[in-house]
């Protein structure tokens, strides 16, 4: 079992859950993630990695609540276990000295970016934040992202703050930057990741992903991760979860994520009270 | 006993009931019901007890068939259960998978005559026997002998060898990659053929003599090999061959076609046909068609006809040659999976949603003997063929997973992906490092998994009794 060390809501519907799991804390590179399974009867999810420490040997995890499982860890409080904590999985994104870096990230990604940025900004790149919500009051982590990034720019849909609308304003805002742009790294939802990449392909500047599709072991063997990138096909849990954003089929991608949407609503709508009554009739099993 | 040889021979087979078929294709509970022990004995009494019997050396693991048989006969059941356990330690798992026709049951005197003795079903009745009784008997342990050893993978090969050594004294930990312990046990055969509870039975006796169990623990990733070494004495890689196989023909990615883990997983380790109490989500699907003609075809075929679909299987040779146990092909028969013989997916084809429609397929017929002496099917022009469905399951094979190779420096690696392994002690081209089951021969059985183990483990005492 696996303690809560700390649960929090940081913004509207975002959690930040930390986690005692000193094997995975001890061997966690930036871009991996870990498969967790709120109970026993749940189902396993993967979660990027956001923090660690490996001396307390703890992770955390930012996550937003959503379905069946987000909806559970989101409820948990400190001093609760959780029975599957799993990692660190998948491959650490690739951290060289490229000049200037662009990170991208909206969303859960704002917080599962900051360890990449952070060791971007340790290996000497100049480090320029991009960061999207649809209000101002849905931006959390500002001032561990400000403290490593050499510029930060905000992007909101209602314009509460920064620039007015989504991140298809990339091209203009790095139009507007008074330096070349070396790569660029986004983590977020599939949308954000897929027009980031729609907008950086004509400018030609290499992009990184770390794709999300649905997983189930995330150790290689059940092959439902499966993405196209290149015309080959991959899958993200070990050959990913980051990859060339231009080479990703992102049509499939978004096609892939949504084969479980009719049944994951099951859940949210069968209430805690009858499936404890579901349960006692199944004793047996 | 009188003498075995003037005994006439008894050449009928003891019937073992089933669920019938018109019931059990609606229900995930085991299709046979096992032996009653008025019906094992009298099965046990029609063996001869030959003198030099032919069925022990066609065992993997060299059970003495004829010793255990005969204290059935007598009514010495826990003598049997003794007999048994000294060479097999998952005799309920043996007992119902292994495949018996090909192996002690081929070679056993009565074969030409047919009716030859039920081994797999008595040994499944005696382990069955055992775990109704109150108090399990405990093995001896030998004292302590100061020395650990790593264990990678928790599937038969891997239990075999924590099982052997923490009897000889050795600290014994395993580190399972999933959250159960059990390896294709647990995620891959279904509930029906397998109960989960025996797996889960086996595990536990494991845990009470002391063995060590870490689930959730990805050798490769949560550590390297090379860090267990520097707390181990010794590593037993039994991590399985869990990399399913694609056609890799177009359409592959659509929604609706799972890889055969992916199926499977979600039904066995995840209880997705529990679904909503257990949160995996299952698809109901209408029309179901299986690629493959193995056990694991049949397994995924026989859980989709459970599922309420209509479920066929697409198998490129004929009948013949299908890999699959006789005794599921049956089954499947019984239970109404279709069978559609020497034909070949050509393509999946998808609606404007990404979902598969249909699968187009040709037809084959059989040419002359390829390398592995079965008849190569050949295509026949102009014979396509497409069928509706609405989910496909890939069910073509597996290989070993690259990950303990990619992260062990000096690990011997085959040109399948197999760690290179000795097949009669496991030593691998790394020192302290041995390997067996699936990961050293490929998607394979049970009990050969379990034969690796058994010789790993003897050749893993003898180093550490040197040290
Ligand atoms: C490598 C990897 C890393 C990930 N890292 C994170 C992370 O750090 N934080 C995080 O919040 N999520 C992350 N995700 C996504 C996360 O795994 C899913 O959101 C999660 O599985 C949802 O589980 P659930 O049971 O709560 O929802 P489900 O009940 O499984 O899903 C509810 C419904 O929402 C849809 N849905 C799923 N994900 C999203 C989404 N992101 N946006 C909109 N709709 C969605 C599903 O299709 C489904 O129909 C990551 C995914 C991968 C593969
Ligand atoms: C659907 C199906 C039906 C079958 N039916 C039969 C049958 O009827 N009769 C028969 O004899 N055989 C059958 N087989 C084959 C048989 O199950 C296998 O040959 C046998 O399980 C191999 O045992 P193993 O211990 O080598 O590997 P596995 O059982 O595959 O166990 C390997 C374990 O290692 C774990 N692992 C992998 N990598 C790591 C890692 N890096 N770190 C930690 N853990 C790791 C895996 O999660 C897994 O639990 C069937 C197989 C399948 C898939
Ligand atoms: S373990 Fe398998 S091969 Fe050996 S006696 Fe039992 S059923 Fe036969
Ligand atoms: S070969 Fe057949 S009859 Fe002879 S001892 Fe073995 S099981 Fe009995
Ligand atoms: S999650 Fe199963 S293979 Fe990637």
């Amino acid at each position: 079992m696996f303690r809560v060390i700390a649960s929090k809501m940081i913004v509207p519907n975002m959690h930040l859950l930390t986690l005692a799991a000193p094997a995975v804390a001890r061997e966690a590179k930036p871009g991996q993630f870990v498969i967790l399974r709120a109970e026993e009867e749940g189902e396993r999810v993967p979660l990027s990695l956001s923090d660690w420490d490996a001396q307390s040997g703890t992770i955390t995890v930012v996550f937003m609540s959503i379905g069946s499982t987000t909806g559970r860890l989101a409820l948990l409080a400190p001093g609760a276990s959780i029975p599957t904590v799993v990692g660190p999985l998948g491959n650490a994104t690739e951290i060289e000295n490229y000049g200037t870096v662009v990170c991208v990230c909206g969303c859960y990604g704002i917080g599962s970016i900051f360890p990449i940025a952070l060791a971007l900004k340790r290996k000497g790149n100049r480090i320029i934040t991009i960061m999207e919500a649809r209000s101002s009051y849905l931006f959390y982590w500002e001032e561990r992202l400000e403290a490593i990034s050499d510029k930060i720019i905000h992007i909101t849909r209602d314009g509460t703050k920064g620039h007015r609308g989504h991140v298809g304003r990339l091209p203009e805002i790095l139009r507007g930057l008074e330096e070349p742009v070396d790569r660029i790294i986004a983590n977020g939802c599939t949308f954000l990741m897929k027009r980031t990449s729609d907008e950086t392909r004509p400018l030609g500047i290499k992009t990184m992903v770390s794709l999300n599709p649905i997983m189930i072991d995330g150790t290689g063997m059940c092959g439902v991760c499966r993405v196209t990138v290149g015309s080959v096909t991959r899958f993200a849990c070990v050959h990913g979860p980051d990859f060339d954003a231009h080479q990703v089929d992102w049509e499939e991608l978004l096609q892939r994520r949504k084969t479980y949407m009719p049944e994951e609503v099951v859940p949210l709508r069968t209430s805690r009270c009858e499936e404890r009554h579901f349960r006692s009739q199944e004793g047996k099993s | 006993m009188s003498d075995p040889e003037k005994k006439t021979l008894d050449l009928r087979r003891r019937e073992m009931p089933k669920q019938p078929p018109e019931v059990r294709r609606y229900n995930f509970n085991e299709v046979a019901l096992g032996y009653s022990a008025e019906s094992a004995v009298e099965e046990a009494k029609r063996c001869i007890q030959c003198k030099k019997p032919l069925c022990i050396p066609n065992c993997p693991v060299e059970i003495n068939i004829p010793a255990f048989i005969k204290s059935i006969a007598e009514r010495d059941f826990i003598g049997a259960v003794r007999i048994l356990k000294d060479k097999n330690c998952l005799p309920a798992v043996c007992g119902r998978v292994c495949p018996q026709e090909e192996q002690c049951e081929k070679t056993c005197v009565f074969h030409k005559k047919g009716g030859q003795i039920a081994i797999g079903r008595l040994e499944r009745f005696l382990a069955d026997w055992e775990a109704q009784q109150r108090e399990l008997e405990m093995p001896e342990i030998l004292p302590s002998s100061g020395r650990k050893v790593a264990i990678v993978g928790g599937g038969p090969a891997g239990l075999t060898v924590a099982g052997d050594l923490i009897k000889l004294g050795h600290k014994v930990t395993v580190f399972e990659a999933l959250h159960r312990m059990g390896g294709v046990l647990i995620y891959g055969i279904p509930e029906f053929r397998l109960p989960k509870v025996i797996v889960t039975r086996e595990v536990e006796y494991l845990r009470k003599l002391g063995v060590e169990l870490v689930t959730d623990f990805v050798v490769g990733k949560t550590r390297s090999i090379d860090s267990i070494l520097e707390e181990f004495d010794a590593v037993f890689v039994g991590s399985g061959a869990g990399l399913p196989w694609f056609m890799e023909i177009p359409g592959e990615n659509l929604n609706g076609v799972y890889s055969a883990n992916e199926y499977l997983t979600r039904l066995n380790l995840m209880k997705g046909f529990l679904f909503p109490k257990y949160h995996t989500p299952v698809k109901s699907h209408r029309r179901v068609a299986v690629v493959g003609g193995g056990n694991v075809a049949m397994d995924c075929a026989r859980s989709a006809l459970r599922l309420g679909a209509e479920s066929r299987i697409i198998y490129r040779r004929s009948r013949e040659e299908l890999p699959a146990r006789l005794e599921e092909v049956e089954n499947a028969e019984e239970e109404g999976v279709i069978f559609d013989f020497l034909t070949l997916p050509l393509r999946y084809i998808g609606d404007e949603n990404g979902w598969v429609k249909a699968i187009e397929c040709q037809k084959m017929e059989l040419g002359e003997p390829d390398a592995s002496g079965r008849r190569k099917p050949i295509p026949i022009e102009g014979s396509e063929v497409i069928y509706p469905l609405d989910a496909v399951v890939c069910a073509i094979g597996n290989s070993p997973n690259p990950l303990i190779g990619a992260t062990t420096p000096g690990l011997k690696i085959g040109k399948k992906g197999n760690i290179e392994a000795d097949e009669k002690t496991g030593a691998t081209s790394r020192e302290k490092v041995w390997a067996g089951g699936d990961v050293v021969t490929g998607a394979a059985t049970v009990i050969l998994a379990m034969g690796a183990g058994r010789f790993a483990a003897r050749s893993i005492h003898e180093y550490l009794s040197s040290l």
